[in-house]
């Protein structure tokens, strides 16, 4: 059965923003398929609200349309597209809903849209938990004792017929979202309530719990003739009740029989055929209980998921593209196997290593928050290691995970914990460490197997690793031999483990490695174990004997990539390595790609010419150096992790294309780079740096307070706070970072209320172009990371914008940047200050290219490879305007995507340590509706109607009044707390008072919790912990009522509310998006020529009313009505 | 960690390998093939087909779960060197009674480990399978090599002479009684080349009541024994060298129903005036693709074969052949190499597989070829 010829034109739904539960693999698995669609000659277009994606590059379908997923944004995508087929199953659980919603609204049906991959009652069966159950039952399959509910009454009826523990589990959920355990009646009813609520289809299934059962998941692939195959076995170490996503995995399955393993292949294919997923890859999740061998599944996933991104990535299988294929009529015996290039898609993956998974936490960032792994979600991201044994594998993983101290180790503290034990039952994200510890201290492997219900073969494995380090502690290096490396490199030591174990430094132990001849060979991920030769260079190190790594007929560059997704370093720099690789491939080099991260586009086999899936640690890309010899080495696009590297690499005499280490160096210490900008002439916030609080106090003195602090060296704004008086200081050096001689505090003088800017630009040692200049909506204090933004800039000046390319060029001339640069710059008192330079990629420049049309990571790379400015401009790969992101013909606008909803409890303040875990995009010509779609993608649409709440500090009570006004004319009812209603009153403006929680209630709290106010604006003064704010904010994120926090965010907010009144404009692509700018630019230029200046008309401020500094913009008439004031 | 003593394993073609010696301490000889399956290394171990031969798993791990008592594919482990890449020190399962290295220094067979596995496997890919040798004692690389060379390969060797039972039996006392829900019984004759017990069990489900006849019987005790239907089983060796075998398949055909499985398929093709071939490696593993002409439908099946039939043996259009015996349809072919893997005689009731339908260890999607060979006795 061949290629369907009844669809020509076929929608794609992305999955948005990167979320706990919902990461970058999706853009993997979609990017994936739209290649693998457009190839094969269909008309593809694309929705997906996330600007950091692969997938959403014009290039990569017909029509890409970056719109919010909502059903009614989508339907109005599809209105104008009229596809014939909608492909719904590579979006994760958010396409999978969106797809849902309009089949039942009869959208798709009345448009003649069919949906592919899977039906909606195949897609019903599966995600309903009832209709599961139903399902399973009707196969003969067994589940765990269970019933659905859709009342609490219903929920503790069945509670107390299953019996206690249970958990609730509600439908089409992501991420275990809602899901819990209850020990008892009143728990259910606390749980039950909430998880109904979030359930789309208010329905919850109560089920017997088997937590500490073993969790296993099989990804398997159906065609349209019915061929099922299994891709990949995956075995969880951590037990049922620690969500797959949190839990470490292990591929393939580890402790199973053939007789096991082959009656859950039964199941899982029975499954697939029961749910009646016609074609592509599905998530089977089964619970085995290890005392006697009974299994009973958990759960069905009707689509491509997270597992099946790793298992992809684990065998070299790539579900999705087969998927995809499938979706459009192949058989899986009409599809080749790319890796082997003779053999068909339909076989089952045969693996002869071992892949290991990690994932990534940042509870670090929410110290509220309960470190408690459950199951639901909680991890930011993840990591894959690769290796020959168990062992080698969890050792690459563990020290790709990039945490504080030296991979696998027990710190001497732990040791002689007494509670050690009871601890090992509660899983942490510190479980894995605490499992080393306790064996170190001397406990039996089944004591900790039987305390922690992990397998005991995993726990003995750790029990090998544990013994290979002893046998090296307090050896000395120069006397071991290269059998005592050469099995410490078989357990996974890394040399940085070794260093520790024999108080020596990394450098030492590799050389002495090295001497020995102990040096790691690569093998190939094939599919196949070896049976058929591999076509394509997927690699992993291990200590053998037989390398496979063929000579390269190319010269080749090697591209660091970014590691594991974490806060602060997300998807946006694999998006940057993805297109270097691109670029370098077409300049005619080999490119070779290290990256440790399986949710990645980057770590497909086809992005790069050569793939090593390694940690991006010292050790082990020197390694991959060592044997690919390359002519330069790129470490500025994955973030700061390869940036680190910089000075190894030069020192093994690998060379760094681009900025040199030391430039790098000088823009990330904050005390040069501080001389350097005073050199400049360029302003900056009055700087100092403390050891001690004594000196803490004095620099407090010169500078003046609010201040902000934090720890040299950082990313994400990792534990930086600002701070009003001297106790906060205080506190904050003592508790928060107890500074010391070699790890100073920095202190900068906090720029209150300035506007935060943002700029992109591409240096090359000559020229300097200018990606673009966004403007923050929330003012400087919020991290960039978490903070609005808006290209072109809403209120800055064309003076202003001029001053700060001014200052761009001269920073990048004096660090002699070569490729990418960002800077953040603060306007405050008509003045320009620069708060940081950083010379790499930054998390903005997928959201700047896909803006202003120009691939700006893969024009960088072009520089790093020698090209010129000038050249990429003759050849019109650069605009010729100048002003080219002043004169756009519409307006975008970035918005950040926050995890609170997953950390019940932790204050939604926003702050200078970043805490959002993704980002969407909303475009438009009008400003308004850029910025109502970007707080729709988010999730936190404004509302048209009903109560908002204002409660403002008191700086922020005279600007608020305009605001206010506007919402009153725009038929809004107010409520306030006494402060800011007195203000508010005055002006002439009715609001209803409502009181503090201090108070009593009906307090304003209780109001929000009954869903009575439908947006919230609540700017805090200073830090005060467990105020009423604190009490708002959080019921706000828990009720998901929009919360806005800055008086530039109101006055935005207010001109998206005022654009919403009219109807929503059509959507538009990003390919006539571009096409529109095109042509504006060509028309500066020829005015430019011309000698006229610019005239295209730019967006003069949300409302042309600027709440801080002079305004050097014409009055309008709503400013002379707040001057009226 | 404590290792085992040093360890080398020798192939013809000179490479060497050093590891460490699991298992029982000693030397043995055979050839040297690699299975691909990741799990199921008891029913490897004790597969009768692995006759004289060293097996080398390309799977790392090997003795998670150590053996037990359910699934062993015969009386003993048949392998003749055991080569993986690390030999689990726990084993981890509900069911299991020793470690593998127990297991293995119990029927005093030669294991080794910490062997960089797929650098064999490349090895045996690339020059075919090879004479081979594990050794404790010998660890001079050349004198073992040596050696290596003057052991015969497999090459016109008949081992199922020696794999098969030495008297015919009930499968009753092995595997329990036939399925009862069956409609009717059929008594079956099951010619043991070297038999795994799964088959066994599964002709019961299909309620077949088999008796057990060594591999020598001649056709003529199987025709006066009253049965509906004869079974030729798998083997080790070379099909051609089985001349008994051969034989009475040829006698037996058309007389009586017959289903052959792995060298039962060689023997049958034989006995039909084909011809097999050695393999440069064969197919060992449980992930071999083979479509189903019959049913268009792609079964992911069990292997283990290192010859195998030549579909050009006979006069053919496609997947019809022409044999003394009438017209034959071949059914089976492997999507990976295009190897024959299945077919049936359309003039007389026969029909047989190259690969696994018991599979044991592998997927079940073929089961229900037992289900094909009932039918077949009660047409
Ligand atoms: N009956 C159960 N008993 C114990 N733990 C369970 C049970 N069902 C699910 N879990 C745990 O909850 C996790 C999340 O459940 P699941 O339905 O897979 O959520 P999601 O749909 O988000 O993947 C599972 O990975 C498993 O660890
Ligand atoms: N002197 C300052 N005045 C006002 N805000 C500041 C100042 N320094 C930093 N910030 C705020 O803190 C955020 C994080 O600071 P930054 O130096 O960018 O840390 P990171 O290197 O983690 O991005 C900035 O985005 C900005 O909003
Ligand atoms: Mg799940
Ligand atoms: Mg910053």
């Amino acid at each position: 059965m061949p290629r369907r010829t009844d669809i020509e034109r076929i929608l794609v739904v992305g999955s948005g923003p990167i979320v706990i539960g919902q990461a970058c693999e999706f853009d993997y698995s979609g990017t994936q398929a739209c290649q693998v669609l457009l190839r094969e000659g269909f008309h593809l277009s694309l929705v997906n609200s996330n600007p950091a994606t692969i997938m959403t590059d014009p290039e990569f379908a017909d029509r890409t349309y970056i719109e919010p997923l909502t059903a009614e944004s989508v339907l109005s995508v599809i209105e104008r597209e009229r596809p014939d087929a909608l492909l719904p199953t590579l979006g994760g659980q958010t396409a999978l809903n969106v797809a849902v919603v309009l089949a039942a609204s009869g959208d798709l049906d009345r448009l003649g849209v069919r949906l592919i991959g899977a039906g909606i009652e195949a897609i019903h069966r599966a995600e309903d938990r009832s209709g599961f159950q139903k399902a399973m039952q009707i196969a003969g399959l067994p589940i765990p004792r269970a019933d659905t509910a859709h009342t609490v009454a219903e929920a503790l009826a069945i509670g107390e017929r299953i019996g206690f523990p249970l958990i609730v589990r509600p439908s089409f959920m992501l991420g275990g979202g809602g899901s819990g355990f209850a020990h008892d009646p009143a728990q259910l009813e606390a749980l039950v309530s909430r998880s109904l609520e979030q359930s789309p289809t208010h329905e919850v299934l109560i089920e017997e719990s088997v937590a500490g059962w073993k969790e296993f998941e099989l990804e398997v692939m159906r065609d349209g003739a019915d061929n099922a195959v299994v891709i990949c076995s995956i075995e969880n170490v951590d037990p049922m009740g620690v969500h797959t996503g949190d839990s470490i995995t292990v591929a393939p399955a580890q402790t199973l029989t053939d007789r096991e393993y082959q009656v859950m292949r039964d199941m899982a294919l029975a499954c697939i055929r029961a749910i009646g997923v016609e074609t592509g890859g599905s998530n089977i999740q089964f619970a085995v209980d290890p005392r006697d061998g009974r299994i009973v599944l958990i759960e069905m996933n009707p689509r491509v998921s997270r597992s099946s991104a790793l298992a992809s990535k684990a065998t070299g299988f790539p579900i999705a593209k087969i998927a995809a294929l499938l979706a459009v009529g192949y058989r899986l015996d009409e599809i080749t196997n790319d890796i082997t290039g003779v053999t068909p898609a339909a076989f089952e993956p045969t693996l002869d290593y071992v892949v290991v998974k990690i994932p990534r936490f940042a509870f670090e960032k929410f110290s509220a928050a309960d470190p408690t792994l459950t199951s639901t979600m909680k991890s930011v991201g993840e990591v894959m290691g690769i290796g020959r044994t168990f062992k080698e594998a969890l050792g690459k993983a563990w020290r790709s995970l990039e945490r504080d101290g030296a991979d696998l180790g027990a710190w001497e503290g732990e040791l002689k914990d007494p509670s050690m034990i009871g601890r090992l039952s509660t899983p942490t994200h510190d479980r894995l460490r605490l499992v080393e510890s306790a064996l170190r201290a001397g406990h039996g492997v089944d004591e900790v197997a039987a305390a922690s219900s992990i397998d005991p073969w995993f726990v003995d494995q750790i029990a090998e690793v544990v013994e290979e380090s002893l046998a090296l502690q307090g050896k000395d290096v120069d006397g071991l031999t290269a059998e005592d490396l050469r099995s410490a490199k078989r357990a996974g030591l890394s040399d940085a483990r070794i260093a520790v174990l024999t108080a020596r430094s990394e450098a030492e132990v590799r050389a002495r490695r090295a001497s020995l001849g102990v040096v790691p060979v690569f093998k190939t991920v094939d599919t196949c174990a070896g049976e058929f030769p591999a076509q394509t260079p997927y690699h992993y190190s291990t200590y053998e004997e037989e390398t496979e790594v063929r000579a390269a007929e190319r010269p080749r560059v090697v591209i660091v990539g970014a590691g594991p997704n974490r806060i602060g370093q997300g998807i946006e720099f694999d998006y940057a390595c993805v297109h270097a690789a691109y670029a370098v491939r077409e300049a005619g080099y080999e490119a070779v790609m290290v990256n440790s991260n399986p949710e990645t586009v980057s770590t497909d086999y086809d992005t790069s010419s050569r793939l090593y899936f390694e940690p991006v640690s010292e050790e082990d890309v020197l390694a991959v150096c060592e044997v690919e010899r390359p002519i330069g080495v790129i470490v500025q696009l994955g973030g700061q992790t390869p940036l680190k590297l910089a000075r190894a690499l030069e020192q093994a005499g690998f060379p760094v294309l681009g900025t040199r280490p030391e430039a790098i160096d000088l823009a990330e210490d904050r005390g040069k780079f501080a001389e350097l900008l005073r050199e400049l002439q360029i302003p900056a916030p009055p700087h100092g740096e403390a050891r001690t609080l004594q000196e803490a106090r004095v620099i407090a003195a010169r500078i003046g307070y609010p201040l902000v602090v934090r720890p040299s060296y950082v990313l994400g704004g990792r534990a930086m706070e600002i701070v009003y008086a001297e106790e906060e200081l205080e506190r904050f050096l003592t508790m928060a970072a107890e500074a010391g001689p070699d790890h100073p505090v920095l202190v900068d003088r906090f720029l209150e209320g300035a506007i935060e800017i943002d700029v992109d630009a591409i240096s090359d040692g000559t020229d300097v172009f200018i990606g673009a200049v966004m403007e923050h909506i929330e003012e400087a204090g919020v991290h960039s990371g978490d903070s609005s933004c808006a290209i072109p800039p809403a209120t800055l000046s064309d003076g202003e914008l001029d001053e700060v390319e001014r200052i761009t060029t001269v920073l990048a001339r004096r660090l002699d940047v070569r490729g990418l640069m960002n800077l953040q710059l603060a306007v405050k008192d008509e003045r320009i200050w620069v708060l940081e330079a950083n010379p790499r990629a930054s998390r903005t420049v997928p959201f700047v290219s896909k803006v202003i049309g120009i691939p700006l990571a893969k024009l960088a790379t072009m520089v790093l490879l020698g090209r010129t400015l000038a050249e990429l401009e003759a050849e019109a790969l650069l605009p010729g305007d100048p002003g080219h992101y002043r004169h756009l013909p519409y307006t975008a606008v970035k918005a950040a995507v926050l995890p609170f909803g997953r950390f019940p409890g932790v204050d939604t303040i926003l702050g200078p340590e970043m805490k959002s875990t993704g980002e969407v995009m909303g475009i438009d010509p009008d400003p308004g509706w850029a910025l109502a779609k970007a707080l729709t993608a988010s999730g936190s649409a404004l509302p048209r109607t009903g109560t908002v709440f204002i409660s403002v500090a008191n700086r922020d009570k005279r600007s608020i009044v305009f605001a206010a006004k506007r919402l009153d004319q725009l038929g809004f009812q107010l409520a306030a707390t006494r402060g800011t209603a007195g203000v508010l009153e005055r002006a002439g403006i009715t609001v209803e008072r409502v009181t503090k929680v201090s108070e009593g209630s009906p307090s304003i709290v209780d109001r929000i919790a009954a869903g009575e106010i439908a947006m919230i604006i609540n700017t805090p003064f200073g830090r005060a912990p467990r105020t009423d704010g604190y009490l708002i904010r959080t019921m706000a994120a828990k009720m998901g009522v929009p919360c806005i926090t800055t008086v530039q965010g109101v006055m935005a907010a207010l001109r998206g509310i005022e654009a919403m009144r009219d109807q929503a404009p059509e959507p538009k692509s990003l390919q006539e998006y571009h096409e529109h700018a095109r042509a504006v630019a060509a028309q500066q230029q020829r005015l430019a020529f011309a000698g006229v200046g610019a005239v295209a008309e730019r967006g003069r401020g949300w409302h042309g009313k600027r709440s801080h500094g002079p305004d050097p913009t014409p009055a309008t008439n709503e400013q002379t009505e707040v001057q009226a004031q | 960690m404590t290792r085992g003593a040093p360890a080398i394993l020798s192939l013809e073609d000179g490479s060497v390998f050093r590891g460490t010696s699991f298992g029982a301490p000693g030397e043995t000889f055979g050839e040297a093939v690699f299975n691909t399956a990741m799990s199921g290394y008891q029913e490897v171990l004790t597969d009768p087909s692995y006759a004289g031969q060293i097996v080398t798993m390309t799977s790392p791990h090997q003795g998670n779960v150590g053996t037990n008592l359910e699934d062993p594919e015969s009386v003993r482990v048949q392998v003749a060197g055991f080569a993986v890449r690390e030999a689990s020190r726990r084993a981890s399962s509900w069911r299991s009674r020793r470690t593998l290295a127990e297991e293995l220094a119990e029927a005093n067979v030669v294991g080794i480990e910490g062997i960089d596995t797929r650098r064999l496997t490349l090895r045996l890919r690339e020059a075919g399978a090879m004479r081979c040798a594990v050794s404790t004692q010998d660890l001079d690389p050349a004198s073992l090599l040596a050696r290596v060379r003057e052991t015969s390969g497999m090459q016109g060797a008949d081992l199922a002479r020696s794999a098969s039972t030495a008297q015919p039996y009930e499968a009753r006392t092995l595997v329990g009684e036939v399925n009862s829900s069956a409609s009717s019984v059929f008594r079956v004759a099951a010619y043991d080349f070297g038999m795994k017990r799964n088959i066994l069990r599964l002709l019961a489900d299909a309620g077949c009541e088999t008796t057990v006849v060594p591999a020598t019987t001649p056709a003529a005790d199987v025709l006066q024994g009253g049965y509906d239907g004869v079974f030729l089983s798998n083997g080790p060796g070379d099909p051609a060298a089985t001349t008994y075998g051969i034989d009475a398949a040829r006698s037996l055909l058309g007389t009586l129903p017959v289903f052959g499985i792995c060298l039962g398929h060689q023997l049958l093709a034989l006995a039909l005036g084909g011809r097999t071939f050695k393999m440069r490696f064969g197919h060992r593993g449980v992930n071999q693709p083979v479509r189903n002409t019959l049913t268009g439908r792609v079964e992911v099946t069990s292997h283990n074969h290192g010859f195998a039939v030549d579909p050009d043996g006979w006069p053919r259009e496609g997947d019809r052949a022409e044999t003394p015996a009438g017209g034959l349809e071949l059914t089976h072919w492997n999507l990976n190499d295009g190897t024959l893997e299945g077919f049936r005689c359309l003039d007389v009731p026969a029909f047989s597989v190259q690969y696994h339908p018991e599979a044991a260890p592998g997927p079940h999607d073929s089961r229900f070829l037992f289900r094909t060979f009932r039918e077949l006795m009660a047409a």
